[in-house]
């Protein structure tokens, strides 16, 4: 097919996706709008007052990117593995793969659709922060670039649970054993200058605290790591899963026989 | 030119189960094939190794020429599938699965709406397009699934037993619309378990069992081969035991009704003189069963003896 054949094939899954995303917006959309209020509420405003300032800002500004990342994190992956999981245990899938499309066409597509949705979320978190404090963005190419970065790596690690997964219960365990105590322990909450030196050390092999810390310096100018690393870091492990997925879907794991 | 050229083909799976044991074939363009087997002789194995839903072990596959292992995407352009089983977002409308599948195909989406709507009409779906597609009943969904399968206007239809649970009336107006696709140059591979559906529709047949093909050759040179054809005759008045003719088996199925089994180089004339003769008067007669059905059996029976 042609670039322009692969880029309707493209939109077409996109607008898929999104249509997806929308009809559905009270499972999508709304639930981390109610769970990050609450943390505002909890840990924001009733526990942080008696915290204090952390990394120079009041404990509610400092959560702030945290928690949109969080929501981030968790929205651009449970996308990719509930969509793509859903159309294989409902054979749709198979209207993709009898289809010319390119595998690489197939995983941006799905790929676009959950930053679509890791956008919306995290955009709706910023408003509801907006009602509790003031955010004035410190680099705002940082703050939009690691923002979708790391929706990307975590739409294609989910596109990674997708292909493997055979029932339900399979899209449940890496979010719930994996990647919610990496998010808790990633630097949402705290800053990893509190921790002992040894949990510092072990912290820095936690992929997710370098995006949060990205994330927040790019909206309140300060972060545990550097910048630089962090791009690094977050780029490396786009790459690592870029190359397993198109790996897995090339060879067609889990999806041709 | 040749629609699908499979070449010693072959497909084991990892449970170790031998799907297909190395068979090749050819259906030219703008033919009606039959590809008939009994259940788990390999039929849907190799629609979806044409299709490219399942790998191949060994041998090749090409469509218009087009490699399926080599040439993926130029294969699958020319092909449209409509599967066994029922594989659409149940919770999507008729008209986005259609619309969105042509998408996949690289087609623009006003074309794919006119297409969209053009198939759904024909297919007599347009008054459900924007209902979900849940709420079909198993005749429209089976009828949803072609008109998604067309709107890429492909050169070769693939049918994995499009009608299976649909009605009657159903049936005959799916096959209305599919023998009027292939008349317009659409090559059409059809798997059915209706073997009057084949015999009525399909020009070529192969016939797969066990994973080989046990026959491949043009519908009326197979029907040839039936050597022995049964009647049911249902009579006017009744009988206590069957009557012997030379060359003939008769059975009785009741006191009013007769099973002939008739050699083909007996006439059918002979059969009712040698009946007349014996004051036997026959109202109706049938098929026992339809000519292919028959010879069908006969060749899985060989087949499964071998």
């Amino acid at each position: 097919m042609s670039g322009h054949l692969n880029w309707i094939g493209y939109r077409t899954i996109v607008r898929k996706e999104i249509t997806r995303i929308l009809r559905i917006w009270g499972q999508t959309v709304v639930p981390p709008a109610i769970t990050m209020t609450l943390y505002f509420i909890v840990f924001g405003n009733l526990i942080g007052r008696r915290i204090g300032e952390m990394g120079g800002f009041d404990y509610m500004q400092f959560i702030v990117p945290g928690l949109v990342m969080m929501s981030v994190i968790t929205s651009s992956y449970g996308n990719i593995v509930s969509s793509f999981f859903g159309a294989k245990f409902g054979r749709h899938i198979e209207e993709l793969l009898i289809s010319p499309l390119p595998n690489g066409v197939i995983l941006a597509g799905y790929v676009t659709g959950a930053l679509a949705r890791g956008l919306m979320v995290g955009g709706v978190v910023i408003l509801v922060s907006l009602f509790f404090t003031r955010l004035e963005v410190q680099h705002p190419l940082i703050t939009i670039s690691v923002l979708m970065l790391t929706a990307v790596v975590f739409a294609m690690a989910g596109m990674v649970n997708a292909i493997f997964a055979q029932k339900f219960d399979d899209i449940a365990i890496i979010p719930t054993f994996v990647l919610t105590p990496l998010t808790y322990l990633g630097g949402v909450f705290y800053s990893i200058g509190l921790l002992p030196e040894f949990w510092q050390k072990v912290s820095a092999f936690n992929p997710i605290l370098y995006m949060v810390n990205g994330f927040r310096f790019g909206i309140l100018g300060v972060s545990d790591v550097s910048i630089g690393r962090a791009y690094v870091i977050i780029l490396v492990f786009a790459l690592l899963l870029f190359a397993t997925c198109m790996t897995l879907l090339n060879r067609g794991t889990g999806l041709r026989s | 030119m040749l629609a699908l050229q499979v070449q010693n083909l072959t497909k084991t799976y990892a449970n170790g189960v031998e799907a297909l044991k190395g068979i090749s074939m050819d259906v030219e363009e703008g033919d009606f094939f039959a590809l008939l087997g009994p259940n788990g002789a390999g039929k849907s194995t190799l629609i979806g190794i044409v299709s490219s839903l399942v790998n191949c072990t060994s041998g090749s596959i090409r469509v218009f020429g087009a490699s399926v292992q080599r040439e993926r995407s130029r294969a699958m352009t020319y092909i449209g599938l409509v599967p066994q089983e029922l594989n659409f977002n149940q919770f999507e409308k008729p008209i986005e699965i259609v619309v969105n599948q042509a998408g996949y195909y690289g087609i623009h989406r006003k074309t794919a709406l006119e297409r969209a709507e053009k198939y759904l009409r024909q297919l007599q779906l347009w008054d459900k397009h924007d209902k979900p597609a849940r709420s079909l009943s198993g005749g429209m969904k089976r009828r949803l699934m072609i008109a998604r399968a067309m709107v890429n206007e492909p050169r070769l239809l693939i049918l994995d037993e499009p009608t299976a649970g649909v009605d009657i009336e159903i049936r005959r107006s799916m096959w209305e619309f599919i023998r009027e696709i292939n008349e317009r140059g659409t090559t059409v591979i059809l798997t059915t378990h209706y073997l009057e559906e084949a015999e009525q529709l399909c020009r070529n047949i192969a016939i797969i069992d066990h994973g080989n093909i046990i026959e491949n050759t043009d519908m009326r040179s197979l029907l040839a081969k039936l050597d022995i054809e049964t009647f049911v005759l249902d009579l006017r008045e009744c009988l206590e035991q069957p009557p012997v003719l030379e060359g003939m088996e008769i059975m009785m199925r009741d006191e009013y009704t007769l099973e002939v089994s008739l050699p083909r180089r007996k006439s059918v004339n002979a059969l009712f003189a040698e009946l007349d003769h014996r004051g036997i008067h026959v109202v109706s007669m049938r098929n026992k069963a339809n000519r292919l059905e028959e010879l069908f059996l006969r060749l899985v029976d060989k087949g499964q003896a071998a």
